[in-house]
């Protein structure tokens, strides 16, 4: 597997996309560092955007990326190779150059910031590890989505969907429904809502960690009293492992039942 | 060297291997036949895991197929579509596999060969289909396994490179090893085949040589005793 791993590695890091996904988070970091001068506003901001944009560039260049290999695929196939190697090695491969270029896209500016000394680096990691989960998330889903269609327009079609949906319908739909319910109790419903999305999830312990939550008045103690406790910390974590685990399955199963 | 047991395939509603019994014991050139559809390729890919049967047992060189792949070690497999990762070099192509399949090689002699030397250092998208070919050829000689798969291979040759192809496949006939090729230009099939498979239906309709194909069907001439396969069992 980490042969192939390599050569997927070795082929997107010649790819322009790669430099493109790691030159806009080189950009995005230096303007907010340095235009803006306040770590942690500068933090809020980046949540914002990673929150979204990690998931979309994930799926879309995913599914771009499995469909693109397919040749590649196919020439590994007929080789001594098993399938888990040749479908878990391209995705481990991706889903690495991806976080690849968040990390180093983000973290040079941070470091040349001098985030190391200030108090701020844990904000930061956690926003780091949180765009590193989206990335093995919906990488893993953009795969899933590839080997069950063949028709590229249509698996174009659903990686949308899929961003759209988890990233905008989901907490429309969530919104909805605390006013349309707000006479019940709704805290456990809405620890369970958010902890099913991973975007969601990610963006509560990324603002948790700042430290903001009494922003989110009422909610935002009930939040800080479940995710802030380490039970509250390990439990998100597992879902978050979860949904990189169960899509990674997912791929295992389908791959060792597919026609090529 | 390849065993097939009441294989079945179909894709959605079309049934193309239909209850295929095969045994090849013999090392020498078989030819595999049968019309556009008749299932060769899909056969081929049954034999080295990339289709997956609803029903049936392959096992090659006492190795069963499904839910292995170590024995595709002992295959060299020529796809039907020569079709690579475009950004890659030839170069590039031909270490990689080198890289994954890790045994002692002859590339060199074959680029040669094949006259690819100009080529090593462009990319795989801007080649033309025959250069494509003749890359996909150095990738199938390159190794040295007993049971060599060849899936059209004559597809989108120059005629040197075709004469070139027919004495590799005579040299590694004489190495002892079994050989299998599907192709639809009849006369090299007849020239080099020393069994021929016809595959029509879903089954393997004929198993023979040419020879006896030729007195079966009452037509000497390799060409014509192949149409009257078709004709007479479409009658
Ligand atoms: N992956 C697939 N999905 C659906 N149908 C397929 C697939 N592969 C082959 N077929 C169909 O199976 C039949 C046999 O194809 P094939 O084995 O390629 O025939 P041949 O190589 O003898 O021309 C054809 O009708 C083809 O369209
Ligand atoms: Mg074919």
């Amino acid at each position: 597997m980490l042969k192939i791993l390599k050569y997927s590695f070795y082929d997107l890091s010649r790819s322009r996309w790669s430099y493109v996904y790691f030159f806009f988070y080189l950009l995005l970091g230096v303007v907010l560092l340095f235009l803006n001068n306040d770590l942690s506003n500068a933090v809020i901001t980046l949540m914002n955007v990673i929150i979204i944009l990690v998931p979309l560039i994930s799926t879309i260049f995913g599914v771009m990326y499995f469909y693109n290999s397919r040749e590649f695929t196919e020439l590994l196939l007929a080789l001594p190779v098993s399938r888990n190697s040749i479908f878990l090695g391209q995705y481990f491969g991706l889903a690495i150059s991806l976080s690849t270029s968040l990390i180093l896209g983000l973290g040079l500016p941070f470091i040349a910031y001098g985030v190391l000394q200030s108090g701020a680096i844990w904000d930061f990691a956690s926003l780091l590890i949180s765009g590193v989960f989206l990335s093995l998330i919906f990488t893993a889903l953009a795969l899933n989505i590839a080997l069950s269609n063949e028709n590229k327009i249509k698996g174009f079609g659903l990686a949308i969907l899929l961003w759209l949906f988890m990233a905008i319908v989901y907490d429309g739909l969530f919104l909805v429904a605390l006013v349309y319910f707000q006479d019940y109790p709704l805290d456990k419903f809405s620890l369970i809502t958010i902890m099913l999305n991973p975007i969601d999830l990610s963006r509560i312990l990324i603002l948790l960690k700042l430290d903001i939550s009494a922003l989110l008045g009422y909610t935002g103690a009930v939040f800080k009293d479940f995710f802030g406790t380490a039970l509250g910390t390990i439990i998100s974590f597992s879902v978050l492992i979860c949904w990189v685990i169960l899509p990674v399955w997912r791929i295992k199963y389908i791959s060792e039942k597919k026609d090529f | 060297m390849v065993t097939i047991t009441n294989l079945h395939k179909q894709f959605g509603n079309l049934k193309v291997l239909n209850g295929l019994n095969l045994q090849i014991t013999e090392a020498g050139i078989i030819a595999i036949l049968g019309p556009n559809g008749s299932g060769k390729t899909t056969l081929i890919k049954s034999i080295l895991g990339m289709v997956l049967p609803q029903q049936g047992e392959i096992k090659v060189i006492d190795s069963k197929v499904h839910k292995r792949y170590g024995y595709r070690q002992k295959i060299d497999y020529l796809p039907q579509i020569a079709n690579f990762p475009s950004n890659l070099k030839v170069k590039e192509l031909i270490e990689m596999v080198k890289d994954l399949r890790g045994q002692s090689t002859r590339d060199k002699e074959l680029i040669q060969l094949f006259k690819l030397e100009p080529y090593l250092d462009k990319k795989l998208g801007k080649l033309s289909g025959g250069s494509r070919q003749k890359v996909n050829l150095v990738l199938c000689f390159m190794f040295d396994s007993p049971l060599i798969i060849l899936d059209e291979p004559t597809s989108g040759l120059d005629p040197v490179s075709l004469i070139r192809l027919r004495e590799l496949i005579q040299q590694e006939k004489v190495k002892g090893k079994t050989i299998l090729i599907t192709s639809h230009i009849m006369s090299f099939v007849e020239e080099i085949s020393d069994r021929i498979i016809f595959l029509l239906e879903g089954k393997i309709y004929f198993k023979g040589t040419v020879n006896d194909l030729k007195t079966v069907t009452g037509e000497p001439n390799f060409e014509h005793a192949i149409a009257n396969i078709l004709t007479s069992n479409h009658a």
